[in-house]
């Protein structure tokens, strides 16, 4: 548990340090790994601790940053208080898409969330919402400056408010799920039968967790579409859902540290394999996945997790 | 007699769980050789072995060829048909493509011949050959289960509980017709049973078994004579 | 009326490929209880490989056949290799395979075939047929779709080879008992499904054009029509498969427009694991929560 502690911070204070360090498009590129890492965390938070699979979750991205940036656009509201709203509308649509697939086994959901992420492009393009979304166009919005002059760039500030509820969310993250309730998640996903019979309302465990899934989620999209300062229905395709699929499972299903790894791999693989060809991230991501799965089940965190507790033990001797 | 199944030191587990512990028995060429014991003795267990079902160790020889290790598709087609636990209907299926599947391995046109020789045993198939399997009655399904077995022209034929579920009026029917079976087919038999009586009756040889050990064994008319044992193991 | 009629009509031959694609989803689902993420894309990539012996010169049919058969192959691979595996998996595991294949086969298209747009060609006239209800296409592409549903129908039903498969589907255990080789009836049914997602991309690429994601849209077309017709029912899934694309042309023309097509197949999707979880033809679902 210390450890554990001790790590968080050490991870934190590398975090801040780049500030000073990183020019401004690294910056940015470490803004979106957080940004992706609390997406994922939504993901894992849902998949790897309670067992639902959804293949779906770049939705409710894209639900996350049209809210922000149809806030930010047509009513002026300020960027941050833009995240609670999002927050709660993510959270509510989660709720209504999971719905009826919950009660089914998890290839339905999966199946429901992929349709859904199919879909979405297309609902934001739509003409009755143009006056809104912008249609095809999208919505540019403005970048934020530090406030109360602090001597900050704005991809600095960025940055520094990213992590700052990056951090927010992870606390509020490990604090759910290694108290009652994520022991409740834990077991619906490895006896869901028993899990019933110790009295948990497993239909209501199982909702509640897809709204806060979408809501983490949701969050990072909002943060993303104002790190980006744009949104367009183009770059919330079916394949975004994948790609946080693949982060998910890089990082390791189960584990709260693994997403920022799995942030990591999203942010910059397909940086460096769109170098060596188009198709080469697609690709990439594939390989990954199939051999994930074949030989790590528990992912990159799991695996990182379980040489850590060998060299405890070995230690120990 | 020479024996057609061989079965040396045989051991099996379901992953951690060790079942059988050094099982030795046979069955002879044309014999009627039953497998006795409480429930959870290991006898479906046994006949899981044979067939390759579960992983095991030992030695099983079936006509003098070692059959350890193949896999269940290869040990049927050496001609070991298995009336499984709970039959094995496919209840999706009709009757008349339960048959069909029984005889899977050989020729269509032989299987057609074979099907009215089932039915003369077993006449209430034809009456429901086109029904769904499913919807058959638990003798129907023991009949139709045994004749899947017995389409595959077996050379030895694993019974696994033909009795259970049934009415005492059908199992006795059934039982007098499996007579018939075993003489006009030429096949071997090897029957697992909870109905001592029947089984003694049915058999020439038995083996006991206890908790994965076989506890006694002889001929079938020796042990249902006995009094200690049949006091003490067959609760009768 | 006469719109109307034509709406229907034209769904009925858009149904005819959800119908196939859903008929090769059901196929897996039933066998191995799994959902083919990788479907469609296995089928674009068949597409390719007509257009490509299409351009060495040989005739349509006999580069469409070499198609199939090819198809047929790298699905029977592609079980034998990759799914065999993760057999009994969990769900997380399986899926995560199927979309890694699906990333990998849209990967190896784009990179084997480039992205841009192709067209594709269709082996019947394009004049309008039926007093003008129909193109040559969809009226030749219906028929060729309809052949495949029901010869594979004749298959299953009537050959040893499609009982054996069938059983292999339902009751693995009695299978082998019986001397069925279960192992291989499934990579058999990878091919077959394989090959029918093959004749369904070459039957709609001239109508939407060939490029590396022609068939996601399909996919999920076809998801709904399975689900509506009931994930474990072939014959289910046919229909649902006709009758989505009979919702989509109308839903299209009529209640949401074009522009919400996609959308109208999640509304289905979830209206039917809401109303009738197991779909019109299906066994009951049971929750595997
Ligand atoms: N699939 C399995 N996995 C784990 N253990 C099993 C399995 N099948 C059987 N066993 C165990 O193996 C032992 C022997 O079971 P088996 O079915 O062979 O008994 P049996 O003699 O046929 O009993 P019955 O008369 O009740 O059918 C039992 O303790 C049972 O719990
Ligand atoms: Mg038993």
């Amino acid at each position: 548990m210390r450890a554990s502690w001790l790590i968080a911070i050490l991870v934190l204070i590398a975090a801040i340090w780049p500030v000073a360090t990183f020019s401004g498009y690294h910056l940015f590129q470490l803004t979106m790994v957080v940004v992706y890492a609390i997406a994922i965390l939504g993901l894992a938070i849902l998949t790897g601790i309670n067992g639902q699979i959804s293949l779906g979750h770049g939705a409710f991205y894209a639900i996350g940053a049209y809210t922000t940036a149809i806030l930010m656009a047509s009513w002026d509201v300020p960027y941050w208080v833009t995240l609670p709203v999002s927050a709660v509308v993510c959270a509510g649509v989660g709720f209504l898409v999971g719905l009826p697939a919950l009660r089914l086994g998890g290839l339905y959901l999966a199946l429901t969330t992929f349709a859904l992420a199919v879909a979405i492009p297309q609902v934001l393009k739509h003409k009755a919402f143009e006056t809104w979304t912008g249609g095809v166009q999208g919505l540019v919005i403005d970048k934020p400056e530090a406030p109360f002059d602090l001597p900050l760039t704005s991809d600095q500030w960025l940055y520094l408010f990213s992590l700052f509820v990056g951090v927010i969310m992870y606390a509020l993250a490990v604090n759910l799920t290694q108290g009652r309730i994520g022991r409740a998640m834990r077991a619906v996903r490895d006896h869901a039968v028993a899990a019933e019979a110790m009295g948990i309302n497993l239909a209501m465990l199982k909702t509640r967790t897809f709204a806060v899934s979408a809501m983490y989620t949701g969050v990072a999209g909002s943060l993303g579409a104002i790190a980006v300062a744009f949104v367009a229905p183009d770059s919330f395709s079916v394949f975004l859902s994948i790609t946080f699929f693949v982060g998910l499972v890089a990082g390791g299903a189960a584990s709260i540290g693994g997403t920022i790894i799995g942030a990591i791999f999203i942010e910059f693989v397909p940086n460096l394999a769109d170098k060596v060809s188009k198709a080469a991230p697609g690709a990439v991501y594939g390989v990954i996945l199939i051999v994930m799965m074949f030989l790590m089940p528990k992912g990159a965190g799991g695996f990182v997790a379980d040489m850590w507790r060998k060299l405890v033990k070995a230690g120990g001797r | 007699m020479t024996a057609l199944l061989d079965v040396k030191g045989l051991h099996a587990a379901y992953g951690e769980t060790k079942v059988l512990h050094g099982l030795d028995f046979a069955v002879q060429q044309g014999g009627v050789t039953a497998l006795l014991g409480a429930n959870g003795a290991g006898k479906t267990t046994t006949l899981r072995a044979i067939c390759g079902m579960v992983r095991t160790q030992g030695a099983i020889v079936l006509g003098g060829k070692h059959i350890e290790g193949m896999a269940t598709e290869d040990i049927v087609r050496l001609g070991v048909a298995h009336v499984p636990d709970g039959r094995g209907t496919f209840m999706e299926l009709t009757v008349e493509e339960n048959m069909r599947l029984g005889a899977y391995t050989r020729p269509a046109r032989e299987a057609t011949a074979d099907f009215d020789r089932m039915f003369g045993y077993f006449p209430r198939l034809k009456e429901r050959f086109r029904q769904q399997a499913g919807t058959l009655s638990g003798g129907e399904q023991q009949m139709l289960a045994i004749s899947r077995a017995l389409l595959l022209r077996p050379k030895l034929l694993l019974l696994d509980e033909p009795s259970f579920g049934l009415a005492p009026l059908i199992v006795k029917e059934i039982f007098g017709i499996m007579r018939r079976i075993k003489d006009e087919e030429g096949v071997s038999i090897l029957l697992v049973e909870q109905n001592a009586t029947i089984a003694l009756a049915f058999a020439d040889h038995a083996y006991l078994l206890e908790t994965g050990r076989i506890v006694i064994s002889g001929p079938a008319s020796d042990i249902s004579k006995d009094e200690s044992i049949r006091r003490s193991y067959l609760g009768y | 009326m006469e719109g109307f009629i034509h709406q229907v009509i034209s769904g009925i031959a858009t149904g005819g490929i959800y119908a196939s694609v859903a008929l090769a989803l059901v196929m897996i689902y039933q066998a191995t209880h799994h959902v083919n993420f990788a479907q469609g894309e296995m089928a674009t990539f068949s597409t390719y490989i007509t257009l490509t012996l299409i351009n060495i010169g040989l005739p349509y049919w006999v580069a469409f056949l070499g198609a199939v058969a090819i198809s047929f192959v790298i699905g029977v691979a592609i079980e034998r290799l990759l799914m065999r595996p993760v057999a009994n998996a969990p769900v997380l595991t399986s899926v995560g395979v199927f979309v890694g294949l699906l990333l990998i086969v849209n990967s190896v298209t784009g990179w084997m075939f480039d992205y841009t747009i192709k067209q594709f060609p269709s082996p019947f006239s394009g004049k309008p047929m039926l007093g003008g209800f129909l193109s040559g296409h969809e009226l030749g592409s219906t028929g060729v779709t309809l052949a495949v549903l029901i010869s594979v129908y004749l298959f299953f039903k009537h050959t040893r080879l499609g009982l054996a498969m069938r059983a292999a589907a339902f009751n693995p255990v009695s299978s082998r008992l019986v001397g069925v080789r279960v192992g291989w009836m499934l990579a058999l049914g990878w091919g077959l499904a394989a090959a029918i997602g093959s004749v369904a991309g070459c039957m709609v690429a001239p109508i939407v054009f060939l490029d590396p994601n022609m068939m996601s849209g399909i996919l999920l077309y076809a998801f709904a029509g399975a689900l509506l017709g009931g994930i474990d029912s072939p014959l289910g899934a046919v229909l649902g498969g006709f009758m989505v694309g009979v919702i989509e042309n109308l839903g299209g023309a009529y209640v949401v427009g074009t522009e919400l097509k996609l959308t109208l197949a999640l509304i289905i999707i979830i209206s039917v694991l809401t109303l009738k979880p197991s779909g019109l033809m299906g066994r009951k679902v049971y929750s595997r929560v």
